[in-house]
């Protein structure tokens, strides 16, 4: 029996803010908050809820012979908690039925694997503990974002015990062979490789809809016998696509949603197949030879490589500046920073960098909030000079903790006191307004928040330690300098606009 | 006086100039009609009548009429280049006047023109449209002189000089040659050399100026007169205080990002300062067609986390731009006057300006160096950041230079202008 494996990609980057050279050392709120959620909001009703409900119908009325395989980014999860809990929720049920394999990727969707291998691993570590926090199983296969794959990433991810990766049957990689049997990773052939047969996948990725191919309508009757029709002894066929395939990128009025109603009575009736997760797929059929792929491929654009993000001076600029963050980030524990490095290495950021305007460049115009790739290249530097600016901060504040001695200790504690009564003195006089505004607040968000946040407050400015540059009398000049240098002005703002995690920002959204 | 824009509604200099100007000559009891294409209603008219030309009507008796097409025509004839009204327009005014003459003094035409007030693709168009409307203004004003500033407004300041016979100044802020190096734009040219000859008198706002208008247009000598432009700081409001974020000084690039402003010598400048000293940030403030070009390179010079862009300011962001300064470059190819190292040095800030500028012939406390001696430009710079005596000194030294180039000394030089035409 030969094999159909499906897999739908899910994804949503966290798009940033329009971020100005004023906001610098300013302000630190860096993501568009409306934008993603009415993304969010628009994809979830478009594609989410209803492609889930086809297939969890699907999977009801064929028992466990119809099996799907999703690969979810950690920041489309994130996502989806602070926005669209019922796609959550519909995940949830469709991974109860034990018909629905979830991949591990990375969790950023970065491109990690092309630059940092101990950030790479920390990412597919911090994806795989989530997807097994939310729906109960370990992934045991991997797919890499974008599908990029080379010999030495493979060997990486076999390194870190999976057994199965995905990624492109890119043809220059393939040459005469075909996409529809298991391959072997070339350096550590224990790691099996699952193929993309990009032309039956992109039938319905991309061509599905388009009234100008000569194929147009595609019917389930139609795409069955051509599944039938392929090399006798072919085993295998992998059917990769974005999962916003359904509903979004092809609109419900394109039929999308009937064709994928009709196809698997089709398959189980006029096919010899069966539908396998991509694990099950790679325990069954055998590698018939190694694959040799010493530069990294991708599933994107005509040639299949790494320049829709990588390549050009602003990619490669605003990439390498970024992971030269990597070192210090492993030293600071702030949980603020760590989410927003994360956040701030997903692949789609570069992607609106892309200066290839020519055969995929409508592709690319369809997914890019930016005008230009210089806009979208600049906001991306301005949030990157904060960044560091606030990590190199950070660090001054450990070194200055770390090394200082007992008398310095002392110093600083009697600072430190006479600022904690300067800013009780302070309390006293806001305490009144406070209250009326966390009145106010609290019939929205739930009593617990303000409240917490205006007793740490004051607790957060302590462990900073040193007083701002408003100096008061009592600091000795040279201390002064120091303080500024330590600490640039007003970090007790950026306080109340970093504080509301995840959380609290939806709560006051919504 | 004809202008093609004035505060708030500005895309360039030339309409901080103008609004200066006009100020600094109604404070000598010289009376201003303010004439610009499209008025937006919130300018400040505290110093001048503010026409705006769409709000004309141009109307005109059968008497009228003919004069006003033989103006016309001449205009015509004079740039040949030009696009007139549109074709069609154009057809149904020359047949309606036909017929208005044969019906005399009973009918009266009267139409107002709508402009964008912007540079836009129609520039020509408006141009000749406004020329159209300034001969109506002329028959119907009383004034002494016709002051046109830039060659948009000469035709207009021709066609009111024709109409009216009254003496007409030309203002040059900028020519061709600078906005456009030696690839000159023949129909602009021509309509600047036009606007120079008939003229009574031409003035330039610096010596720079005047010897391009001299030997690139032909003009004689004696014609053309050096004022040079000022500043004006009375509008203290907009001297909001913005405190700065940033640990790292800042060096600064504001204007056009065009080839005239000399944006790469600024870049190489930059990458040469920041191979010496990391704790120093620029910025390129402003958009051109030279902006992308500039963003490759700082990537590909690999600086970019160094090297900042804000797109086009207005309004406070201006002068919060300058707040954060510590340093200011301006580093022109071709610049006529160029006043932004004056709002520059108000704001405290230290000023290196090249010596191919006109505001170069009236500054001492700026560091002046040729445009494309970028390590000069790099020495500067870094001097300025590291050595606090020498820009303390400029900051001190400059504020009180900047407070004396007041615009009441300008109006004094177009007075006299004014005077020796009209005492002739």
């Amino acid at each position: 029996m030969k094999t159909i494996c499906f897999y739908f990609q899910v994804h949503q980057p966290f798009r940033l803010r329009r971020y100005r050279f004023f906001d610098i050392g300013e302000h630190h709120n860096y993501f568009d908050d409306f934008s993603n959620r009415s993304i969010m909001r628009k994809v979830a009703d478009k594609c989410y809820i209803p492609t889930n409900s086809l297939m969890l119908d699907l999977i009801n009325e064929f028992g466990s012979r119809f099996k799907i395989s999703y690969s979810i980014s950690g920041t489309a999860l994130d996502q989806f908690e602070m926005y669209a809990p019922d796609v959550l929720e519909s995940f949830r049920r469709l991974a109860e039925t034990g018909c629905v394999e979830f991949l591990a990727e990375t969790y950023s969707h970065s491109l990690s694997s092309l630059k940092n291998r101990a950030e790479f691993e920390n990412q597919v570590a911090a994806q795989s503990k989530r997807i097994e926090e939310l729906f109960g199983k370990k992934p045991k296969s991997f797919r890499n974002t974008e599908l990029i794959y080379s010999d030495e990433i493979g060997a990486m991810v076999a390194d870190m015990g999976y057994k199965a990766m995905l990624t492109e049957g890119a043809k220059h990689v393939l040459g005469w062979k075909s996409s529809n049997y298991l391959y072997a990773n070339a350096i550590n052939p224990k790691l099996k490789l699952l193929l993309k047969n990009f032309r039956l996948s992109d039938d319905i990725a991309f061509r599905f809809s388009n009234r100008g191919w000569s194929e147009w309508p595609l019917t389930a009757d139609k795409y069955v016998n051509w599944l039938n029709s392929i090399e006798q002894r072919d085993e295998i066929v992998n059917l990769f696509m974005d999962y916003e395939t359904f509903g979004e990128h092809q609109w419900a009025e394109t039929g999308i949603f009937d064709f994928m109603h009709a196809f698997p009575r089709r398959i189980f009736n006029e096919s010899n197949f069966e539908f396998l997760t991509p694990s099950e797929a790679a325990d069954k059929h055998q590698p018939v030879s190694l694959l040799h792929v010493p530069n990294p491929i991708s599933w994107a654009d005509e040639e299949r490589d790494l320049t829709a993000w990588l390549g050009n001076d602003l990619q490669d600029e605003a990439f390498n500046n970024l992971y030269s963050l990597a070192e210090n980030i492993g030293k600071i524990k702030d949980e603020d920073i760590q989410r927003e490095w994360k956040y701030l290495q997903t692949s789609d950021h570069f992607y609106y960098m892309c200066t290839k305007w020519f055969s995929d460049g409508d592709v690319h115009k369809y997914f890019n909030p930016y005008d230009t790739p210089y806009e979208a290249f600049i906001n991306f530097m301005n949030i990157l000079s904060d960044f560091t600016l606030r990590i190199d901060n950070k660090l001054l504040e450990l070194n200055q903790f770390d090394s200082a001695s007992p008398e310095e200790v002392d110093t600083m504690l009697k600072e430190l006191e006479s600022r904690i009564l300067a800013l009780k003195a302070i309390q006293k006089k806001v305490t009144p307004i406070r209250k009326a505004a966390t009145e106010k607040v609290s019939t929205k968000g739930g009593k617990l928040k303000p409240k917490k946040e205006s007793a740490e407050k004051p607790k957060k400015t302590i462990k900073k330690g040193t007083p701002k540059n408003e100096v008061k009398k009592p600091l000795k000049a040279e201390e002064v300098v120091k303080a500024k240098k330590v600490l640039p002005p007003k970090k007790a703002k950026e306080k109340p606009v970093a504080k509301p995690k995840t959380k609290s920002t939806k709560k006051k959204k919504s | 006086m004809f202008g093609w824009e004035f505060p708030p509604h500005i895309t360039g200099g030339l309409g901080t100039a103008c609004f200066g100007l006009t100020r600094g000559l109604a404070k000598k009891n010289i009376e201003v009609i303010f004439v610009v294409p499209k008025a937006f209603g919130d300018e400040d008219k505290s110093a001048i009548r503010l026409v705006a030309a769409e709000d004309i009507d141009v109307s005109h008796t059968n008497v009228e009429l003919e004069e006003f097409w033989h103006k016309i025509h001449y205009l015509e004839i004079s740039s040949n280049i030009v696009p007139y009204v549109d074709p069609e327009e154009f057809q149904k005014l020359v047949e309606q006047s036909e017929r208005e003459k044969t019906t005399v003094n009973e009918f009266t035409s009267t139409r107002r023109f709508k402009f964008s007030g912007k540079y836009g693709v129609n520039l020509m168009e408006e141009v000749t449209r406004y020329a159209l409307i300034a001969s109506s203004l002329a028959a119907n004003q009383q004034f002494d002189v016709i002051h046109a500033h830039d060659w948009l407004t000469y035709p207009a300041g021709i066609a009111a000089k024709m109409i009216s016979g009254k003496p007409l100044v030309i203002h040059v802020h900028a020519t061709e040659f600078d906005r456009s190096g030696e690839n000159v734009n023949p129909s602009v040219f021509a309509i600047e050399r036009r606007g120079m000859e008939v003229a009574d008198r031409v003035i330039t706002v610096s010596n720079l100026t005047r010897n391009i208008v001299i030997s690139k247009y032909g003009i004689p000598e004696e014609k053309v007169i050096t004022v040079h432009n000022a500043v004006d700081f009375s509008n203290g409001d907009d001297l909001k205080e913005f405190k700065k974020h940033l640990p790292e000084q800042v060096v600064t690039f504001l204007g056009r990002v065009t080839f005239q402003k000399g944006p790469d010598y600024f870049v190489e400048a930059a990458n040469k300062v920041l191979k010496k000293n990391q704790n120093v940030r620029f910025v390129m403030a402003g958009s051109g067609d030279m902006l992308n070009r500039m963003i490759r390179r700082v990537a590909e010079l690999g600086i970019s986390n160094k090297f900042h862009f804000t797109g086009f300011l207005k309004g406070t962001d201006v002068n919060r731009m300058f707040q954060l300064s510590d340093v200011y470059v301006m580093p022109s190819v071709s610049e006529p006057f160029g006043i932004s190292p004056l709002e520059a040095m108000r704001s405290n800030v230290p000023v290196i300006i090249s010596k191919q500028s006109g505001v170069a012939e009236v500054l001492k406390y700026a560091l002046k160096i040729d445009f494309w001696d970028v390590d000069a430009m790099a020495d500067s710079i870094y001097g300025l950041l590291n050595y606090k005596a020498l820009s303390d000194f400029f900051i001190k030294y400059g504020q009180e230079e900047v407070n004396n180039l007041k615009w009441e000394n300008a109006a004094d030089g177009v007075k006299g202008v004014y005077e020796s035409l009209l005492n002739n």
